[in-house]
C-alpha cells in the first residue's frame, strides 16, 4: 500500500546520497482508500498521486523533487494510528494530509501535535480545527455551514417550519445534530424528526409521517449514499410538493442518476463549484482552478471527478505553497507558512487561515445548487 | 386510513425484499443444516453483474439471465472448491467458512467492478400506482410477485420432487441417503447452485428499489437471516412469512412509533417469538437421538 515515486529513488541511489532535505520533500498521507470510507479515500488517493506526478513533472518544489508515502488505512483509526507513527518516526516527513474520515483525522492528529507536524485534514467535523490545535488544518467545509446556507436559502423563501429525515450514518447523524443546533438562529422550527437505517430500502412510511405533520413547510434530508437517492425517489414517489433540500454530501452527477432526473427536479442542496465547473463566470475566481482539476482528474482516470477528491486537491495545493512560502523542509516553518496562507483559490474554497481559524473557509465557498433538467443550475 | 395503507405497501416492499433473501437460506440449509452467510453476496452479485452486462450493452433480460448464471456457477464453485474439502467438518466450521467465503467475494468484487453505487431501471416504468390514497411502485409488485414464485416452487420442489426430498433427506442423515441411492455430493452442488441462483433474481429484483454496490450483501444478509429465524430456519413457508412480517412491524414501527426504534422493535418481536417457539413460526421441531 505503499506508493514510492521510484525515479525518486532512482535517483538518490545514482547519486549516492539520503540524506533527507537534500535529495527530495517527503509528504505523507493515510486515506481510506479501501473499506467502508473508500468513496472518500479513493478519490483523494488518486487526486494526490496525480497533483505529485504532475508536480514533479513540473519541476517539483524550488527544483526539487517531492516523494509521496501513501498508506491506506482502510478507515480504522487504529491503523490510522500506526501509519501516522510510521509517517513520522521511520518515513521522516515534513507534512500530513489524509485522515478521509473523521476517526481517522483524530489518530493522525495526535501524532501530528505530539511530534509538531503539519497536518492537513480532509475530514468534515468542526471538532478537528475548533478549538484551534497549533498544527492541525482542514479542507472540507463543516456540515454546520451546510445547515447554515441551506437554513439562509430557507429564511430567504420565507420557510418557517421544517421536516428532517436524516441517516442514522455518521455523516448523516452528525449533520442532524448541527442542523438542530444552528435552526433556531435563523427563525426557522423542526417540526418533525424522523431517521432511516443506512441500508433502509423504504422511507415512505417516514415520509408519509412528515407529511401528515401539521404546518411542514420544507423538508430536509442529511444523508449520504444512497439513502438520499432511495428518499428522493420516496418523495416524488408520493407525490409531495413542498421544497426539498438534500445536503453536500450527495453533491454529484452520480446522485442524479441515482434519485432519477424526475425525482431529483427541483431539489436543492449546497455543493462546491466543482459540480458546476462548466458553467462558472469568466471572472470566477475558482474557474481555472476547478476546471483544470476537473479535466486533468478525468483524463487520467476516466472517472466523474467528485468532491472528495477536490478536499484532496486543495490540501497538497495548500501544502506545496506552504513549502514554497517556507523556503525549507522544516515543519514548524511549514506549519507558520500554512497558517500565514491567504486567498490560495482551492476547487472548495478560496482559504485564508488565521491564528484563530484552521478552516480558512466562508459561507461563500458553498454555492447552493437546483436540479434542473438532471443538471445543476446556481441558484445564489 | 390513507397512512395506513402507505405504511402497510412499504412495508410488504421491505418485507418482499428480505423474503426473497431469507427464501435463498433455505435450500442450503435444508441439505446441510449450514447457514450460509455469503447468501448475501450472491444477492449482491446478482445486481451487480447485471448492471454491468447492462452497461456493456446486454438487453436487461438478457444481462438478468447471464447475472443468474454466473451466480449459480460460483455457488457450484464455492460448493466444489470450499465446503466439499471440508466434509466432516462440523457445521459450526461449515458456517465460519462461508463467512470467509462472503469476505472474499466482497473483496473480490470491489476490485472487479467498483466501489460506487448502481441502479437499474425500473422493469415497469415509475410511475406510482395509487390505491385508496396510497402509493406503491411497480418495482415492487415484481419483488412481491417474484418472492411468490420463489416460494411456490420451492414449496412445490420440497415436496412434489424427488430431488427435493433426497435434499431433505441428505440433511437427515447424509450416510444413511447415501445407502438409498442418493448421490449426496450431487444433492451439495445442486443445493448451492440454486441457492446462488435465488440469491441472484433476488438481486436483479431488488436493485432497482435498493439500488446496489460491492457491500450490500451483509445487510440484506442479515436481514434476510432474521427473517428466516422469525419464519423457522429450512421452511420456504416461514422465510415469505418472516420477511413480510419483518418489513411490516419496520414500517408500522416507523409510521406509528418512532423511526428510530423501528430496528429495535422488529428485533424485540423476533426474540419474542424465538422465546415461545424456539423453531421459529414455522420450523420443524428438531428431535435429537440420544
Amino acid at each position: 500500500m505503499k506508493t514510492l515515486t521510484t525515479t525518486a529513488l532512482a535517483l538518490i541511489a545514482a547519486l549516492g546520497v539520503a540524506g533527507p532535505g537534500l535529495a527530495e520533500i517527503r509528504l505523507g498521507a493515510s486515506l481510506s482508500a479501501t473499506g467502508p470510507a473508500s468513496f472518500l479515500g479513493d478519490p483523494e488517493a488518486k487526486t494526490l498521486e496525480m497533483m505529485v506526478e504532475a508536480r514533479n513533472a513540473a519541476g517539483g518544489i524550488d527544483g526539487e523533487p517531492v516523494e509521496l508515502v501513501l498508506y491506506d488505512d482502510g478507515g480504522d483509526p487504529n491503523k490510522a494510528l500506526t501509519f501516522a507513527t510510521r509517517l513520522v518516526e521511520d518515513d521522516e516527513v515534513v507534512a500530513i494530509i489524509g485522515g478521509s474520515t473523521t476517526g481517522t483525522t483524530m489518530s493522525i492528529l495526535s501524532v501530528a501535535e505530539d511530534n509538531e507536524i503539519p497536518f492537513v485534514s480532509l475530514a468534515g467535523a468542526v471538532s478537528i480545527i475548533d478549538p484551534v490545535r497549533p498544527f492541525v488544518f482542514k479542507t472540507p467545509h463543516t456540515d454546520r455551514m451546510a445547515c447554515e446556507k441551506i437554513f439562509t436559502d430557507m429564511a430567504a423563501r420565507g420557510i418557517e417550519k421544517i421536516g428532517m429525515i436524516s441517516g442514522t450514518d455518521g455523516f448523516g447523524a452528525s449533520m442532524q445534530a448541527q442542523c438542530k443546533d444552528v435552526v433556531g438562529q435563523f427563525g426557522i422550527e423542526i417540526v418533525a424528526d424522523e431517521t432511516y437505517g443506512p441500508k433502509d430500502a423504504d422511507m415512505t412510511p417516514q415520509l408519509t409521517k412528515i407529511r401528515g405533520t401539521e404546518g411542514v413547510q420544507a423538508v430536509l434530508n442529511p444523508g449520504f449514499g444512497q439513502g438520499p437517492a432511495i428518499v428522493t425517489r420516496n418523495y416524488h414517489q408520493l407525490g409531495i410538493d413542498l421544497p426539498f433540500y438534500q445536503s453536500h454530501g450527495v453533491a454529484s452527477d452520480a446522485f442524479i442518476e441515482l434519485a432519477g432526473a424526475d425525482a431529483a427536479e427541483g431539489l436543492r442542496l449546497p455543493g462546491t463549484a466543482l459540480l458546476i465547473a462548466g458553467q462558472l463566470a469568466e471572472d470566477d475566481p475558482q474557474r481555472a482552478v476547478v476546471q483544470a482539476y476537473k479535466a486533468e482528474f478525468e483524463a487520467a482516470y476516466g472517472m466523474e471527478v467528485s468532491t472528495f477528491g477536490g478536499y484532496a486537491h486543495d490540501a497538497f495545493a495548500l501544502v506545496i505553497d506552504a513549502i514554497s512560502r517556507a523556503g525549507g523542509t522544516d515543519p514548524a516553518a511549514i506549519r507558520d507558512a500554512l497558517e500565514a496562507t491567504s486567498g490560495l483559490v482551492g476547487t472548495t474554497g478560496t482559504y485564508s487561515f488565521s491564528a484563530d481559524d484552521h478552516l480558512g473557509l466562508d459561507l461563500s465557498a458553498f454555492r447552493l445548487l437546483e436540479i434542473r433538467d438532471g443538471g445543476w443550475v446556481p441558484v445564489d | 386510513m390513507d397512512a395506513l395503507m402507505q405504511f402497510v405497501f412499504s412495508g410488504v416492499t421491505v418485507g418482499a425484499v428480505y423474503a426473497l433473501v431469507a427464501l435463498g437460506f433455505t435450500i442450503i440449509y435444508n441439505a446441510s443444516d449450514v447457514v450460509n452467510f455469503a447468501q448475501g453476496e450472491f444477492v449482491m452479485l446478482g445486481g451487480m453483474i447485471t448492471v454491468f452486462a447492462h452497461l456493456a450493452g446486454l438487453p436487461l433480460p438478457l444481462a438478468a439471465l447471464g447475472a443468474i448464471l454466473a451466480t449459480a456457477a460460483l455457488g457450484v464453485a464455492l460448493n466444489r472448491l470450499a465446503i466439499e474439502p471440508a466434509r466432516g467438518a462440523p457445521v459450526v466450521s461449515v458456517i465460519i467458512i462461508t463467512i470467509g467465503a462472503s469476505i472474499l467475494i466482497r473483496g473480490a468484487a470491489q476490485l472487479i467492478f467498483d466501489k460506487q453505487l448502481h441502479g437499474l431501471p425500473a422493469f415497469s416504468g415509475d410511475d406510482p400506482i395509487r390505491v385508496m390514497g396510497a402509493t406503491i411502485l411497480p418495482q415492487s409488485l415484481w419483488v412481491i410477485g417474484g418472492a411468490l414464485a420463489v416460494f411456490v416452487g420451492l414449496w412445490a420442489f420440497f415436496t412434489r420432487t424427488l430431488t427435493g426430498k433426497a435434499v431433505l433427506a441428505t440433511s437427515n442423515n447424509r450416510t444413511a441417503a447415501q445407502l438409498v441411492g442418493i448421490n449426496t455430493g450431487w444433492v451439495m452442488t445442486l443445493a448451492f447452485g440454486l441457492s446462488a441462483a435465488i440469491g441472484a433474481l433476488a438481486g436483479v429484483l431488488v436493485t432497482p428499489i435498493t439500488l446496489v454496490s460491492y457491500d450490500v450483501g451483509v445487510g440484506l444478509a442479515l436481514k434476510g437471516f432474521a427473517a428466516a429465524m422469525l419464519g423457522g430456519m429450512g421452511n420456504p413457508k416461514g422465510a415469505l412469512a418472516g420477511g413480510l412480517l419483518l418489513g411490516l412491524f419496520e414500517a408500522l414501527t416507523a409510521g406509528y412509533v418512532s423511526s428510530q426504534y423501528k430496528e429495535a422493535v422488529a428485533f424485540v418481536v423476533i426474540l419474542g417469538v424465538l422465546f415461545a417457539m424456539p423453531q421459529g413460526l414455522f420450523g420443524r421441531a428438531g428431535t435429537e437421538r440420544v
